[in-house]
């Protein structure tokens, strides 16, 4: 395959498009410190992209930069063939942007259902009055995101549990429920920070399923950080390695398994 | 020089002495803000409690005097003896280390883990009760505390500086301020020596620090607690003692206390010397403008000043002037 | 055994977010208020001894009025989680606004005095409420002190607000409602208590839907994780802010029936000072942090307390009134720490394991 092409058919029948996201050049420093230095690399239309590398490599600063919670002191960000500028977290969630945390970020108070609509909060317009009122557009408004919710909570296998509080609910789940949250905003892109962090076997094969049925019947793409590289290599179609703040290495998965820099990060490198 | 100058000079030092009580009151916050997050809204009521408690043992008070009156058809009132000043501050104290024992057990030791804003509403709750059970144990009235320090205003320095302006007669400072100021002195330096050189000060600030770590180390948590408690009482006790001698043991001691908020959010919450500067910041600040704006819009402009300035700073300083910096993560 | 819902399908998702989902639940809210709405009044109206303005002036209109203030407070500290220690000062608002505004125009009916002073206050509020976005915590909870005695004081110092009256307190004159007087020293106890009445309703239904939607579901989310809602797309600064505004407004219009109807005549250090604004916010701690219901009932509670209090500490043990109100200091105090340590989540949670029981019995699980 040819990594410059407008757009290719992947081995298993999808369609990768031109990108929808370039980061260029990205330094990210706090005071002293450089977590970020000099990153390019893009997000195709319809991708899993992986970002992987060993702890404070930059991973999660990356996504960080990308949804826009640290600013980056140099480079470009280029979202949809625009350079965007620089905005508010909740700005870049209504371009279209959603994530998962590495640490579960629900909302503890509430249940299920309400953490994942809150997810539609982006699509939803009703003003201040009509929502005191509530009969009339805001009740009708409510119905209709919910039925886009329910769909997500059908898709996640998790109907049982609807009214139940996130706070009760078991590690795996509150996992899924924030992916849910994510997936309810219909989001362009959707980044997910360690989606399997903590999680058994059967949890991680149940979760790389509902990634790749995600990027499969929504067309989302998708960006996630992942340590386990099985996992990475299976469901990713390119991997971007950072170590130290620096790009080692990008390409399919079989180009980053071979690649020397990679494995020098990996597995550390003879001093002799 | 004129006199206007002078007496500027003069608002300014009575500002200081008062930035001081504000200060002592504030300390009383951060030692247990420190020790174990809580932000104790009921440190006034503590110096408010611990001052009546002095009178009452001074004066050889019958605690509960009204209500066993009133239950029991009893007509108590005192002991009829008189408890000498030093062996009552000692009493006193013993009684707000009790008590420190006693918000540990059946307080703290229940809302461990809670979120830091409970546990705020839990002292206020606090306050209430302390108000309550101190008017009920030692009666409302305004009460008169004299522990044997000079009251009015030093006439030495008045007299050394009348004359220096045309119209100006001389420094009027109190000498309950002074004394008060020498105390908070002595105190701060007590309690800088007592974290940095003890044992169980070097534990103090492993807990403030992070009290996972320090409970993983061997440090009991709860007896921290207690010491933090009592070492609070012991400032609030001073504090008690320098604002109740200054203006009669009452109520509004504790809306006095009050002050020590926006004292705190100057200095931030977790610095002894943020405590000091702050109060003297707001001390100053409240009296100068008093002085010089107060006059053109009505006056009784201490009531709301400090919080004012505490706001306006903090929306330009959010961690305070000696909080570090908070980088928030996700 | 017959409190459940098992037989009781909810077909579409209106039938499932309704305000109460149960029908024997649907069954007791209409019965309370049918009783609030026509057996009150019938009784007040019928009462011609001294009874009904007793039980008016010492129950239900402060528990009426209470109860709007204490819906207000929880949206914002219970809903949107910015603890505030100024609501004193914005009843204060609400109170001096609907002063100004009927004198200034005395053909403007009571009802929407009462809702522009709530307007008003919404504006004060919201302008307090602009440092929450850098203050966060109890650090907020101290700068919302500064309302209250900024406030206080400045009502009490510039005399415009009291019209330059040389007492300096302000006195509502009388206004009417279709007819009836609601205002003033000659307004009947029953008018009075409709006139709030109807305001706590509306009041409850607004906030009910406010709470359930889109907006709702913002102040809580900025409530659990402000960093997490700002990352799926609520703006902080406006969320709060529209807490701060709903909140005050809700609280500027208890401040006015306050004043208007309640009192009367007001004095603003002794009617709006910060006791005020502790009492309030104990009457959502113990009534339930996040629930309608529970400030209601909290609001109930903490009226009721004193009375009862003084009716068998006063009245059947006569004690001193000075030593029955330092009890009720202990009593109140203690109460706070109890519930925040057994029950963080007031009366309303308890009614709500009460419900989860009731729905199971006779069965235990």
């Amino acid at each position: 395959m040819n990594a410059t092409a407008e757009s290719y058919v992947t081995e298993d029948g999808r369609t990768i498009g031109a990108p929808v996201m370039e980061m260029k050049n990205i330094t990210l420093k706090f005071g002293g410190v450089t977590a970020i230095s000099n990153i390019s690399f893009d997000i195709r239309e319809g991708e899993i992209r992986a970002i992987i590398g060993p702890n404070g490599a930059g991973k999660s600063s990356m996504l960080n930069v990308i949804n826009g919670f640290y600013h980056p002191q140099e480079g470009e960000i280029w979202f949809r063939g625009e350079k965007r500028k620089p905005m508010k977290p909740y700005q870049i969630a209504q371009q279209g942007i959603a994530r998962t945390f590495q640490n579960i970020a629900l909302f503890k108070g509430m249940s299920t259902l309400d953490n994942i609509m809150t997810g539609r909060f982006t699509h939803m317009k009703t003003n201040m009055f009509w929502q005191a009122v509530w009969k009339g557009p805001a009740e009708r408004e409510e119905n209709l995101n919910r039925d886009i919710v329910e769909h997500v909570i059908d898709f996640l296998e998790i109907q049982a549990i609807r009214k139940t509080p996130v706070g009760r609910l078991p590690y795996g789940l509150q996992k899924r429920v924030e992916l849910g949250r994510a997936l309810a905003a219909q989001p362009k892109l959707l980044l997910l920070d360690e989606p399997m962090a903590g999680m058994n076997v059967e949890e991680k094969e149940d979760m790389s399923r509902f990634i790749l049925d995600v990027n499969d019947e929504f067309g989302t793409t998708i960006a996630l950080i992942e340590h386990d590289m099985g996992v990475v290599m299976d469901i990713s179609d390119r991997v971007v390695v950072l170590d130290y703040g620096k790009k080692i290495g990008d390409g399919t998965p079989d180009e980053v398994r071979n690649n020397q820099d990679v494995i020098d990060a990996y597995l550390g490198v003879a001093h002799d | 020089m004129s006199a206007n100058f002078f007496y500027t000079i003069e608002v300014i030092a009575n500002g200081l002495m008062t930035g001081v009580m504000y200060s002592l009151v504030a300390l009383g916050f951060v030692l247990i803000f420190k020790a174990s997050g809580v932000f104790n809204y009921a440190q006034g009521v503590m110096a408010l409690f611990a001052a009546m408690t002095l009178v009452g043992i001074q004066t050889g008070q019958v605690p509960f005097a009204h209500l066993i009156n009133v239950i029991f058809g009893t007509h108590l009132d005192k002991f009829g003896w008189e408890v000498p000043t030093f062996i009552a501050i000692l009493i006193a104290l013993a009684v707000m280390i009790g008590f420190a024992f006693l918000v540990e057990r059946y307080i703290l030791k229940h809302l461990v883990n809670q979120d830091p804003i409970i546990l705020f509403m839990a002292t206020i709750g606090l306050a209430y009760f302390m108000e309550g059970f101190g008017d009920l144990m030692w009666g409302s009235e305004i009460k008169k505390l004299d522990v044997g320090l000079p009251q009015g205003g030093n006439v030495w320095l008045e007299n050394a500086t009348a004359g220096w302006a045309e119209g100006f007669y001389g420094f009027y400072i109190d000498n309950l301020d002074m004394w008060a100021t020498a105390i908070a002195i002595v105190l701060v330096a007590g309690l800088i020596v007592f974290s940095n050189y003890t044992k169980t000060g070097r534990a103090l600030r492993a807990v403030a620090d992070d009290n996972q770590a320090a409970l993983s180390v061997g440090i009991s948590l709860r007896k921290i607690w207690v010491i933090v408690w009592s070492l609070a009482g012991l400032v609030a006790l001073v504090a008690g003692i320098m604002w109740g001698a200054k203006s009669g043991v009452q109520f509004s001691l504790s809306l006095i206390a009050l002050k020590a908020l926006p004292v705190l959010m100057l200095g931030g919450f977790t610095s002894i010397p943020g405590a000091i500067v702050g109060g003297m910041i707001i001390g100053v600040g409240e009296k100068l403008f008093e002085f010089t704006v107060g006059p053109y819009i009505g006056g009784a402009t201490e009531n709301w000043f400090a919080y004012v300035l505490a706001l306006i700073f903090l929306v330009f300083r959010p961690q305070g002037l000696f909080g570090e910096k908070i980088i928030e993560r996700v | 055994m017959f409190y459940r819902e098992s037989g009781d399908f909810k077909t579409t998702y209106a039938k499932d977010t309704q305000t109460f989902p149960i029908k024997l639940d649907r069954v007791g809210y209409y019965i309370i208020l049918a009783v609030a709405f026509i057996a009150i009044p019938l009784l007040l109206i019928t009462d011609t001894g001294g009874g009904a303005s007793y039980w008016t002036n010492a129950i239900f209109l402060p528990f009426l009025i209470w109860a709007i203030a204490a819906i207000g407070l929880n949206i914002l500290v219970g809903y949107c989680g910015q603890l505030s220690l100024g609501s004193g000062g914005f009843m204060a608002v609400g109170a001096y606004a609907s002063y100004k505004l009927m004198t200034s125009f005395p053909d403007l009916n009571i009802l929407f005095v009462v809702i522009l002073s709530g307007a008003i206050t919404a504006g004060v509020g919201i302008l307090f409420g602009l440092p929450s976005l850098r203050i966060k915590g109890f650090y907020l909870a101290v700068a919302t002190l500064a309302a209250q005695f900024f406030l206080v004081w400045l009502f009490n110092k510039v005399p415009w607000f009291y019209n330059y009256s040389a007492s300096g307190q302000i006195s509502a004159p009388t206004r009417s409602f279709f007819g009836f007087e609601v205002t003033g020293a000659t307004a009947s106890a029953e008018a009075k208590y409709l006139f709030c009445l109807v305001l706590l309703f509306c009041v409850a239904w607004v906030a009910r839907n406010l709470t359930r939607g889109r907006i709702g579901r913002s102040w809580m989310a900025i409530r659990d994780m402000d960093i997490a809602a700002e990352i799926i797309g609520v703006a902080p600064l406006k969320t709060k802010l529209s807490a701060f505004g709903v909140s005050s407004f809700f609280i500027g219009i208890a401040g006015s029936l306050f004043f208007t109807v309640y009192l009367g005549a007001v004095e603003v250090g002794e009617a709006f000072g910060i006791q005020k604004s502790f009492l309030l916010l104990f009457m959502i701690i113990i009534g339930g942090l996040g629930s309608i219901f529970g400030s209601i009932i909290g609001a109930a509670f903490m009226v009721l307390m004193p009375v009862l209090l003084k009716i068998i500490l006063v009245d059947q043990l006569n004690w001193a009134t000075d030593i029955a109100a330092h009890f009720q200091f202990v009593i109140v105090g203690a109460l706070i720490i109890i519930f925040l340590i057994l029950e963080p989540h007031g009366l309303a949670q308890l009614w709500r394991l009460l419900k989860e029981k009731l729905r199971l019995w006779p069965f235990p699980h």
